[in-house]
């Protein structure tokens, strides 16, 4: 396990869509570095041989039968679009 | 003159409405001039639609004069946090990204309290997206504690928590990710309920840390949360983390589990950093069962003490980078005017949609999922949770519950801890284990401090056995006359 000083910002910012400004940068930075050094207590438990728990209720697989059913209606799905035309949703050009 | 409605259970207003003694519309009527008496102070809700509400009043008035009353929440107010949906109301999750959505589905929840002739009365302040533990961190500003206005009412429900407490509303519903329902509830005086992981539906909830959220009701009887849950517990199958399980009649099955009980008490949340007048109620709180009978019994949790708080700030903030990376500016939410490019657009959106403390947990979410860190934090922290769990499981074998305080200190001071992030996650230490293995938790008013803040106890029971967890708060509720204190607002 690493230490807070391993939190590359411009990094982890990029891979999260996220524009951050230099004053937030280093405000996370330092906020997030004293928080990794907390975590960092991890490393004193055995987990050796540990299954990793991914849900607190024995819950698995949970099959839905294949079948059609309605769902929202066209001006339902599109009430809280933030630009629409034509009964789609308008964004910027993704493409040459 | 009219009655004074302000501070009765829900149970006791559902008597008043089946003997006709009072009628709904009334009742919404009371709560609304309480809301305009006293929330301009409080600032619990977000917004509320007293039309709507008023015609579901009607409603409910004319189901009970037609003999076709449905049951003890017709006709009774609830409120809902600002992160559970209401079909045709605003869901804003108290953040600017969606300051203006407008919900298009009811939740699985709000469905079943609507088929309970509940009425939805308005959206209660919370922290953006669940994310605090003080109702500080809303874009619609901060809620004050009922009891000390420069005080916060806790987190993230803190609206949901200082409705109740300030007499607006009998019931409310917030949601517990690491505490968020108990924490408040123990800071306002009152009670709150967070149930089993897998009982109550989490469709239409917006997503945080989706395996730990957890829907339940805050209120101010044990009897009223009994009531609460009852209507939304139970499979949904648009929720498939849902748990396919009967629901028993709560109170029926409350008062056949009469004790005494064999108690728990984890010896490690007792140590430092618990406040002195805390840690003197809930010592009160454990001499009241043992007067009572029951045995009580010291017990060991040394890794929920020790490491639930590091385990849990990887895992609900990694949920949260994977779940919150839905807000892109494109289908719904904030857009942000000036982009460049689609690429952009996203960027610009999310940093203009999200607050502070939403961004500092995707980028802490992200670090440690990213290549690299997985292992290393994301997957250790999960054995760990492994490892809690069956910590837990074990004492539970033995133990009918765990008792502890909720919160190690009572309400702290309006922007006391605001710029120290762990300071504030620490507030949640007595909490967050319980979320992490799944189990249900209460908190019930203990009492007070000197200088007249409340004090909440926590009890800790088995999956899925809220009725015997309900049973042992109830027996401590009933011995004390703690609801009959009211802030002086």
């Amino acid at each position: 396990m690493s230490a807070g000083s391993d939190l590359n910002i411009d990094y982890v910012a990029n891979l999260a869509r996220l524009a951050l400004t230099d004053e937030q940068k280093a405000r996370y930075a330092r906020q997030l570095g004293d928080i990794l050094h907390y975590v960092d207590k991890l490393k004193q438990v055995d987990v050796a041989g540990v299954e990793p728990m991914a849900h607190a209720a024995p819950v698995f697989n949970v099959w839905q039968t294949d079948e059609p059913r309605s769902g929202l209606t066209t001006g339902q799905a599109l009430r809280n679009a933030p630009a629409q035309r034509q009964n789609m949703i308008v964004v910027p050009k993704v493409v040459e | 003159m009219a009655r004074d409605l302000t501070y009765l259970s829900a149970t006791e207003l559902a008597a008043l409405l089946a003997t006709r003694q009072l009628s709904s519309v009334e009742l919404v009527q009371s709560c609304l001039a309480r809301v305009q008496a006293v929330d301009t102070q409080v600032k619990a809700f977000n917004s509320r639609d007293e039309a709507a509400a008023l015609a579901a009043a009607r409603e409910s008035d004319a189901r009970r004069a037609a003999g076709q009353a449905r049951g003890p929440l017709d006709g009774i107010p609830v409120g809902f946090k600002d992160v559970i949906a209401v079909e045709g109301q605003p869901l804003t999750c108290s953040s600017k990204m969606l300051a203006n959505y407008v919900s298009p589905y009811d939740a699985t929840v709000t469905t079943r309290l609507k088929a309970a002739g509940a009425i939805p009365l308005g959206r209660l302040n919370m922290d953006e997206f669940a994310m605090g533990s003080s109702t500080e961190n809303s874009a619609f500003g901060p809620t004050a504690n009922p009891w000390d206005l420069t005080r916060v009412p806790g987190g993230s429900s803190g609206g949901s928590a200082a409705a109740v407490a300030a007499g607006e509303l009998p019931l409310t519903l917030g949601s517990d990710t690491g505490g968020s329902i108990r924490q408040p509830a123990a800071l306002c005086g009152i009670v709150g309920l967070k149930p089993t992981y897998g009982l109550v539906s989490r469709f239409g909830l917006a997503a945080y840390a989706s395996s730990l959220d957890q829907i339940g009701p805050l209120s101010r009887t044990v009897d009223d949360a009994a009531v609460l849950l009852q209507a939304i517990a139970g499979h949904d199958e648009r929720d498939s983390t849902s748990f396919k399980a009967d629901v028993p009649d709560y109170r029926a099955e409350m008062a056949k589990r009469s004790g005494p009980w064999r108690i728990g008490v984890p010896k490690e949340f007792f140590g430092a950093g618990l406040d002195p007048e805390v840690g003197a109620a809930v010592q009160s709180a454990i001499g009241h069962y043992r007067k009572a009978g029951c045995e009580i019994r010291e017990v060991s949790l040394p890794l929920a003490a020790e490491q639930a708080i590091a385990v849990y700030y990887l895992i609900a903030t990694a949920e949260a980078s994977s779940n919150l990376a839905r807000y892109d500016g494109i289908r719904y939410g904030h857009r942000a005017a000036k982009a460049k490019d689609v690429v952009d657009l996203y960027f610009q959106s999310r940093a203009e949609g999200f607050g502070d403390e939403v961004k500092r947990r995707i980028i802490l979410g992200t670090h440690v999922l990213s290549s690299g860190y997985y292992d290393a934090y994301y997957l250790r922290a999960q054995k760990v949770r492994t490892l809690i769990r069956n910590e837990f499981a074990a004492v539970l074998k033995d133990c009918d519950a765990l008792l502890s305080p909720t919160s190690p200190t009572p309400a702290f001071r309006i922007g006391e801890k605001s710029s120290d992030p762990l300071a504030m996650y620490l507030t949640d230490i007595y909490t967050i284990s319980v979320n992490l293995a799944g189990l249900p938790g209460i908190s019930v008013p203990c009492g007070f401090t000197a200088g007249g803040l409340p004090i909440g106890l926590q009890l800790i029971g088995r999956p899925f056995d809220e009725s015997g967890l309900l049973a042992i708060a109830r027996h401590y509720e009933q011995a004390h006359d703690w609801r009959n204190f009211h802030p002086s607002l």
